[in-house]
Formats: C-alpha cells, sequence, structure tokens
C-alpha cells in the first residue's frame, strides 16, 4: 500500500486540482525527504524503559513506604476535623 | 535470541495473553520485537532522533500501565502505533522555547536521501515554517500522508479516526500550506 499517499489526496475542493496537489506533495517531499521504513533506534532502549519502568515503581515504594500509623493518624485528625470543625482554626494557631 | 526472535517462535498470542495478564517477561519480549517498528513510526512524525527515543519509551510505558485494556484481538502493533500518535501528539502540543520545527526535519535521516540539493535553503525554511504553523493534528496527516506517503487507512487507525477525517485534515492541512507558502512566495 505504501506509495499512495500523494493519490490519495482527493477531495472535491476546486481550490486544490490533482496537478496542483501533485506539486505541491512533490515540493513538500524534496524539502523534508520521508524517512521512509528502515529507521531502527540506535542503541537497544530496554535499559532506558527499565529506568522508567523502575522510577514508577519508586513512587509506588514511596507510598508503601509510609507507615501504618502515619496513615492511622492522618486518618484520625481528617475525621477530628470533620467532627470539630472549630478545632482547625486552634490547631493551626499552635502549629 | 532475541526477544523478535522468541515473539516470533513461540508464538505472538501467548505473549499478548502474558501482556494482559501484566506478565513483566511478556512486556519485555514485546518491547524487544516492536520497539524498531514504534520508533521508526515516532520518528516519521517528529524527525528528531533524540525524540523518538524518548517518545518510544514514553509509548511502552502508557502500554505498560494500559496493559489489562488491550484486547489481544485487535493487534499488538495497531495499538501501539496509535499509543505511539498520541504520544507524539502530545509532545507537538507542548510548548516549546524554540518555535518551529527542530533543524533535523531536513536533514538527512541516517539512511535515507538527503533533501532535493536543487531545493534552495528559502524553500527549505519557507517549508519548514509552514508545516510548523500547522496544528499539530493537521500537520501529522500532512506529514505521514505526503511526505512519507502512508495509507489513509493507516493514518486513521493510528489517529482513532476515519478515512473521511483523514481526508478533511489533509485537505485542510494542503490549503493552509498551499495558502503560507504562496504568502511567502514560494509558489509549486
Amino acid at each position: 500500500m505504501k506509495g499512495t499517499g500523494n493519490r490519495q489526496l482527493g477531495t472535491d475542493a476546486r481550490d486544490q486540482g490533482p496537478g496542483a496537489r501533485e506539486e505541491l506533495a512533490n515540493l513538500l517531499r524534496k524539502a523534508a525527504p520521508p524517512v521512509g521504513s528502515d529507521a531502527g533506534p540506535g542503541p537497544d532502549l530496554w535499559p532506558a524503559m527499565q529506568r522508567r519502568l523502575s522510577q514508577q515503581e519508586g513512587v509506588r515504594v514511596g507510598l508503601r513506604a509510609v507507615p501504618w500509623f502515619d496513615w492511622a493518624l492522618a486518618g484520625g485528625m481528617a475525621v477530628a476535623g470533620v467532627a470539630f470543625p472549630a478545632a482547625i482554626p486552634v490547631l493551626l494557631y499552635y502549629l | 535470541m532475541t526477544a523478535a526472535e522468541i515473539v516470533s517462535e513461540t508464538g505472538e498470542a501467548q505473549w499478548l495473553a502474558g501482556l494482559r495478564a501484566g506478565d513483566e517477561a511478556a512486556f519485555e519480549a514485546l518491547f524487544g520485537a516492536y520497539q524498531r517498528d514504534v520508533f521508526g513510526w515516532i520518528l516519521r512524525i517528529v524527525r528528531d532522533r533524540g525524540v523518538a527515543e524518548d517518545l518510544t519509551i514514553e509509548t511502552f510505558f502508557r502500554i505498560y500501565r494500559a496493559h489489562a485494556r488491550f484486547d489481544p484481538g485487535r493487534g499488538f502493533g495497531p495499538w501501539a502505533r496509535r499509543i505511539a500518535t498520541h504520544a507524539a501528539l502530545d509532545w507537538m502540543r507542548r510548548p516549546r522555547p524554540e518555535h518551529g520545527m527542530p533543524e533535523e526535519f531536513f536533514a538527512a535521516v541516517p539512511g535515507r536521501a538527503q533533501a532535493d540539493p536543487l531545493v534552495t535553503e528559502e524553500i527549505r525554511s519557507g517549508v519548514a515554517a509552514a508545516l510548523a504553523q500547522l496544528p499539530p493534528k493537521l500537520r501529522v496527516v500532512a506529514v505521514l500522508a505526503v511526505i512519507e506517503e502512508r495509507p489513509q487507512k493507516e493514518i486513521a487507525e493510528a489517529l482513532g479516526v476515519t478515512v473521511a477525517a483523514v481526508k478533511l485534515r489533509l485537505f485542510r492541512a494542503m490549503r493552509r500550506l498551499r495558502s503560507d507558502l504562496e504568502q511567502k512566495g514560494i509558489t509549486t
């Protein structure tokens, strides 16, 4: 199917006749030659991929590394804030 | 034995099922088998090897995160290409200090022909500026359909739109390119 793109420019517009479209397409291809299908990455990208995955794993581990009592304390503070909203300014004053 | 050979020998279906189940060995095998294809597709769009490498990693990272949504019946290649196209579009939409196409757009991409020596620097920079002024979704279609001569059906699948939408975007892109180039005194 390759090599059909310039012939698929078909539209019904009157300001872009087939000849004009083909000329513009040729100009674009001359100015910017196609990359084609034989371009591959230089080095194997798997090591870089592993680094990216380990960064993501680090974020997950970071969340898991928070001790359970810190989560309990945060939960307790949230519950207290909802139950006694008037205490929030007092707490902020003493922080 | 390379990952691509392993994938082809053991059958892709097994690796695709593994990917869906979150098997990291399957992900590595598919990465090895498809990184060249994904990189090449992205390079056609962004035309910068460094950016294409970064976006290849980004594409596979998105694939890794979305593995549970993968439908083995639709094939890994088209799915990866669609994610790669959207990663490239996201990159094109990102504001950058320098405005315009990278210099590499007109440089020789390794293994490919040089730009036509009869085309002057003025024309090349005019074409670069005109392409840079296109909105990303029009530029992608113009580059893939006109410069890379990819079939419209393939472009439509990669963008997740209909062939009719690709034709419309191509028409709009060509009309804007023609207008911009004429304003710059570059006529075809």
